[in-house]
């Protein structure tokens, strides 16, 4: 079967301003080339499938990259290298600036984080949820009211709220809104960025909750990019486990989360606080990350905080290998 | 309970004055930490749990009035101290950890700076000792290269950096109780790990009472000794956590527990608490402010509460689990 989306060594880098006085920087750029400029490798040579109807969850820790790959498979901006198939048509080849015009804009949706911050706030929760629907369906009129009343229906939110601005809605009512939003025209994959995050743990199970009714009724894919690892051992089928630009694990949720192969996920399990207090593992992370400029190509990115760090992880990165039972693993020792 | 609470509140009442009426935020609100002793508040958005610990520090929002109750640390009233005295207490006696550092933390003095004002101010620390002293803080924390780190200004550091150096600042006095709001929210589950790991270390070696808030409930089940449960102003549990977590008495501490996702072994085994916060700034709050969600609600639910008693346990609920 073929993936709805196949991501194939995505890369994706910012060149940063060099450090120094400007007499330097000048001198720096008359002696060097374009691609001798330093670079932050946010995303680092990614592959990954997402099958149709399937969820698959992005962890790691702030500044690992989860954000900008999924900026850039939803094209809000150009990865540097690698394609992005959507049913079989590569979207790399269409420049972010295009692509908000593009036929397949539509089969793409993203929620993000805060809705309240994600949301123009001088737009009801009309207009929010009509936005996209008017430049994408090019619906207007009666057609217009009667999909954003769908999806407002679809997510639960009672459609008096919907002539409301968004710092009259409750937290939860506002996470309805950007799902809303996103569901009304009607996407294949549907990639969500922490979209509990702000919420209380009582609202954050009815959003969830909605979240896997609305893909088993309509058929979504999801990516669902979150750093709490017990929401996505829930909700997510696959998970993949990014640190520092790459992705170093990945696999069925459950059997990631509970029999971890990379030393990093070992440590980020063993972080995840526990109801009943037990399982207070001494396995700790040292140190901070690894500088994303320039890494050098040739060391582990994980080297260094790594409790099994060896010469071997010094000398050669190591390459995403299968490992048992549909899992993938990049380390030398797992 | 321990015998000598290095902290004890009772019948901590406060409300807020709106254009839209009195917010009644929080009522009747008793707990004690002991010396050495982890405390956690946990509770919603809007259950008060910041309103109490502004409270104690006296820095309630100037809207904000303490109408009713008394926070004894030591010998000394907190709600009824006049400024000065509290200025003194505070930093020396009592000191606090908030949720977001960068914000917390002047942005234009050097981290080594701004625990030297501390120990200099509160410590009984002389001048020229201070800035070895700083940099010891902040070996202590865990951060490496400590005597480089102290020239950083907050932006140059990560979020659970800033956090390390704002307890560093807080602990620099050594504090008998540390109030500590969410202090790893929006950081790093592995960061916040070793946060956590610090904070119990220090209050270890230190004797110091930790109070400890926080929304997350797995986080105070693997932290706290004991939690103090809230609700829309009120203390509706407060019980030891092994107990709290393994037979919770309060209809909201089952519910909450059982909307905690790492509860659950599926999605559907997940339950979310039916209703919302009521309204505080109503006239005709039902004495138990949790019976218009509640299951279990009974006719006695009408009456006024049960008295809070010292015993090791309390649930103010009249029909418990």
């Amino acid at each position: 079967m073929t993936p709805l989306l196949d991501v194939a060594e995505l890369s994706k880098r910012f060149p940063v301003a060099a450090s120094g006085g400007a007499l330097k920087q000048v001198r720096r750029l008359l002696t060097r080339t374009a691609d001798e400029q330093s670079q932050v490798h946010a995303v680092d040579d990614v592959s990954f499938t997402i099958a149709k109807g399937e969820t698959v969850g992005l962890v790691g820790e702030s500044g690992c990259g989860k954000s900008t790959l999924v900026r850039a498979l939803a094209r809000l901006l150009d990865p540097t290298a690698g394609s992005i198939r959507f049913s079989a048509r590569d979207l790399s080849l269409v420049a972010a600036r295009d692509f908000a015009h593009d036929r397949d804009r539509g089969r793409v949706q993203m929620v993000f984080q805060d809705a309240g911050e994600s949301i123009n706030p001088r737009f009801t929760a009309f207009d929010a949820i009509a936005d996209p629907v008017r430049r994408l369906k090019h619906l207007s009129g009666a057609a217009l009211v009667e999909t954003v009343d769908k999806a407002a229906r679809q997510c639960g939110l009672p459609l008096e709220l919907l002539g409301r601005y968004p710092h009259q809605l409750s937290g939860g009512q506002r996470a309805r809104v950007g799902i809303a939003r996103a569901i009304a025209v009607e996407p294949e994959l549907l990639v969500l960025d922490e979209p509990t995050a702000a919420l209380d743990v009582s609202v954050q199970v009815v959003i969830l909750k909605l979240l896997a009714r609305l893909k088993a009724e309509l058929g979504m894919s999801y990516l669902f990019v979150s750093h709490d690892l017990s929401v996505v051992r829930l909700l997510c089928n696959r998970v993949l486990v990014m640190y520092l630009g790459k992705i170093v694990e990945a696999g069925p949720a459950r059997a990631v989360f509970d029999n971890p192969l990379h030393p990093y996920t070992k440590a980020l399990v063993a972080a995840v606080p526990r109801l009943d207090g037990n399982g207070v593992a001494k396995l700790r992370l040292s140190g901070e990350p690894m500088s994303p400029i320039d890494p050098d190509p040739n060391v582990c990115r994980f080297y260094g905080r790594c409790p099994r760090g060896a010469d071997l992880c010094r000398a050669k990165m190591p390459a995403l290998r299968r490992a048992a039972a549909g899992r993938e693993v990049a380390c030398h020792f797992a | 309970m321990t015998a000598v609470p290095a902290l004890a509140v009772e019948d901590l009442s406060v409300e807020f004055r709106t254009r839209s009426g009195v917010v009644k935020a929080l009522e009747g609100v008793n707990f004690a930490v002991g010396k050495g002793e982890t405390l956690a508040i946990v509770g919603e958005s809007g259950s008060g749990k910041s309103v109490t610990a502004y409270a104690l520090m006296g820095i309630l929002d100037p809207a904000g009035r303490v109408t009713a109750g008394r926070a004894v640390l030591g010998a000394l009233d907190l709600i009824s101290a006049s400024p000065s005295q509290l200025a003194d207490v505070r930093g020396r006696e009592i000191a606090m950890i908030f949720q977001n550092p960068r914000t917390a933390l002047n942005p234009i003095r050097p981290v080594g700076r701004q625990i030297a004002d501390v120990l200099i101010r509160h410590g009984n620390v002389p001048r020229a000792e201070a800035p070895a002293r700083s940099i010891d803080l902040l070996r202590a924390v865990g951060i490496t290269d400590p005597a480089r780190r102290a020239k950083a200004y907050p932006f140059e550091m990560s979020g659970g950096m800033c956090q390390r150096v704002m307890i560093a600042i807080a602990l620099a006095a050594r504090p008998a109780l540390l109030i500590a709001d969410e202090p790893t929210t929006g950081l790093d589950v592995t960061t916040q790990a070793v946060i956590m790991d610090i904070i119990a270390e220090l209050a270890g070696e230190s004797g110091m009472a930790t109070i400890f808030i926080t929304h997350d409930l797995a986080l105070a089940g693997q932290r706290a000794d004991r939690v103090v449960v809230m609700h829309a102003g009120h203390v509706v549990e407060n019980a030891s956590t092994r107990e709290l977590i393994a037979h919770p008495s309060h209809p909201y501490t089952a519910e909450l527990i059982a909307a905690t996702p790492d509860s659950a072994p599926s999605l559907d085994a997940l339950a979310s608490i039916p209703g919302s916060l009521p309204d505080l700034r109503r006239t005709d709050l039902p004495p138990c402010r949790y019976s218009e969600r509640c299951p279990r609600k009974v006719e006695r639910c009408d009456a006024p509460l049960p008295r809070p008693a010292l015993a090791d346990r309390f649930v103010a609920c009249w029909n418990p689990l």
